[in-house]
């Protein structure tokens, strides 16, 4: 024992040692570095040249797309001298330069009176300049409409390959001329009223994004001026019978969506997609469908508080609320990125409502375009299920295998005659 | 197919409906923000 708490001693003490060794080097390095930096004797402060406003390294450095640290501007708002002893001889702004009023404007540390009266007036009224708004705008162009664009590409284009290779997902065995009823014409309503209006937002959507960029140098701002306000007003009508469509498959289908041992077994071949002859068990609806359902929810539901928060400018702030919550959950610092602002202005939420929307709308929209080929082109009998509401027996007998024989234990209900 | 069509009708009637019953209940944030003193229409 005594000889265990000697190796233990040594070994903290080593631990000690080490660490004081490291620590002496970091403050020496530290001490090098400072006498590196420090200016030497009889040095001008930074920007003594040009009294402390900003100098050509500064915009420069900008045009570099460097960061450039701006508290000497943000700061510099004048007020500290005690205007009274000298008005009025000093007139309306005081002791303030034009330039120190227009930066406490810039910078958000402006008193603004407004001449409407305060309660109906608009949130977002008192901010005078936000520059916030470029970073949005080149992002809204720049990385949000290119990766995008490249994310809708690329799922256009491996889903061709998919067809080149795999070919139409036929029916395996042989059919019977039996149908059966597979959804009712409310489920069947309640989607068309979501794929429809879905349809609709993300062709008008993709003209608000790309129109500026892609559709003026073809058509002209002349032609491209209707269809973006038809295109604005269609988008923010329709979003309501999206909306009601989400509700109601929500409700129609939640419980058959709940995840079951089966959908491991479906994962674990693909589906079948990329084979023939192989046919996963499955109740009403599969892992692949469960997927796309989930995925429809929580993307719409999420698209959709957006929606209404672009719908309803500056009602319904909720970004700095959100990154609060994030921040206390340690997650963005873990990430790397450092605590997400806590304070934004108004145009702020609504810059970042907008961008959260489109990048929403990317994902939903490369989702849908798989499920819009699975239950069209891609598989054989399956338009049906959502055209008709009747499926052919052995459709339904390859791909829901489960669901069928709980019909047929429930009494069945093929027929031979398509209801349509 | 004629749900789908049905469908399809009834996102028209809900937007149309929607663009009337919000205008008339006054929503625009034009409505709601500002008032005669500070818009020249």
């Amino acid at each position: 024992m005594r000889r265990e708490w000697e190796i233990g001693k040594e070994s903290r003490m080593l631990r000690t040692i080490c660490a004081l060794f490291l620590a002496s080097l970091i403050a020496f390095a530290s001490a090098v570095t400072a006498q590196e930096v420090r200016p030497p004797e009889g040095a001008q402060e930074p920007r003594a040249e040009t009294g402390g406003a900003q100098t050509l390294e500064d915009i420069l450095a900008r045009e570099r797309g460097q960061l450039v640290e701006g508290s000497f501007r943000s700061d510099n708002i004048g007020g500290n001298i005690d205007a009274t002893q000298f008005a009025p001889a000093l007139g309306p702004l005081g002791v303030a330069s034009d330039s120190d009023i227009w930066r406490r404007l810039r910078f958000d540390k402006a008193q603004v009176t407004l001449s409407s009266d305060g309660a109906a007036a608009a949130p977002a009224s008192s901010v005078t300049i936000q520059d916030a708004g470029m970073w949005w705008l080149d992002f809204r162009r720049g990385p949000l409409a290119t990766y995008g664009g490249y994310l809708l590409l690329g799922t256009l284009a491996l889903l061709a390959l998919f067809l080149l290779i795999r070919g139409r997902i036929r029916i395996d065995g042989e059919k019977t001329g039996r149908k059966i009823t597979r959804f009712k014409a409310v489920e069947r309503f309640g989607h068309w009223l979501t794929a429809g209006s879905f349809i609709l937002l993300g062709i008008t959507g993709l003209i608000s994004l790309f129109g500026r960029m892609g559709l003026i140098p073809l058509i002209g701002k002349e032609a491209f001026a209707p269809l973006a306000q038809a295109g604005k007003w269609v988008h923010n009508n329709v979003a309501w019978a999206f909306m009601l469509g989400l509700v109601m498959i929500f409700a129609m289908w939640v419980i058959e969506n709940i995840p079951n041992r089966h959908d491991l077994k479906w994962l674990a071949v693909g589906g079948g997609l990329f084979s023939k002859n192989v046919h996963p068990p499955a109740r009403k609806f599969n892992a692949g469908q469960k997927i796309i359902f989930w995925a429809v929810i929580v993307l719409g539901v999420s698209i959709s508080i957006s929606g209404l928060a672009l719908l309803f400018p500056f009602q319904l702030p909720m970004f700095a609320k959100t990154f609060v919550i994030l921040n206390d959950t340690g997650l963005p610092q873990w990430l790397g990125f450092g605590a997400l602002p806590e304070t934004l202005t108004p145009h702020q939420e609504m810059q970042l409502a907008q961008l959260w929307h489109a990048i929403v709308a990317f994902v939903f929209m490369a989702i849908i375009l798989a499920h819009i080929y699975l239950g069209s082109i891609g598989m054989e009998g399956a338009f049906d299920a959502m055209g008709s509401g009747e499926v052919e027996e052995q459709w339904a007998r390859e791909h829901h295998g489960l669901w069928i024989e709980e019909l047929k234990s429930e009494g069945g209900t093929s027929r031979a005659t398509p209801a349509e | 197919m004629k749900t789908m069509l049905l469908a399809f009708a009834c996102i028209a009637v809900i937007a149309v409906g929607a663009w009337y019953g919000l205008h008339q209940a006054g929503f625009s944030i034009q409505e709601v923000t500002t008032r005669s003193s500070v818009r020249l229409n």
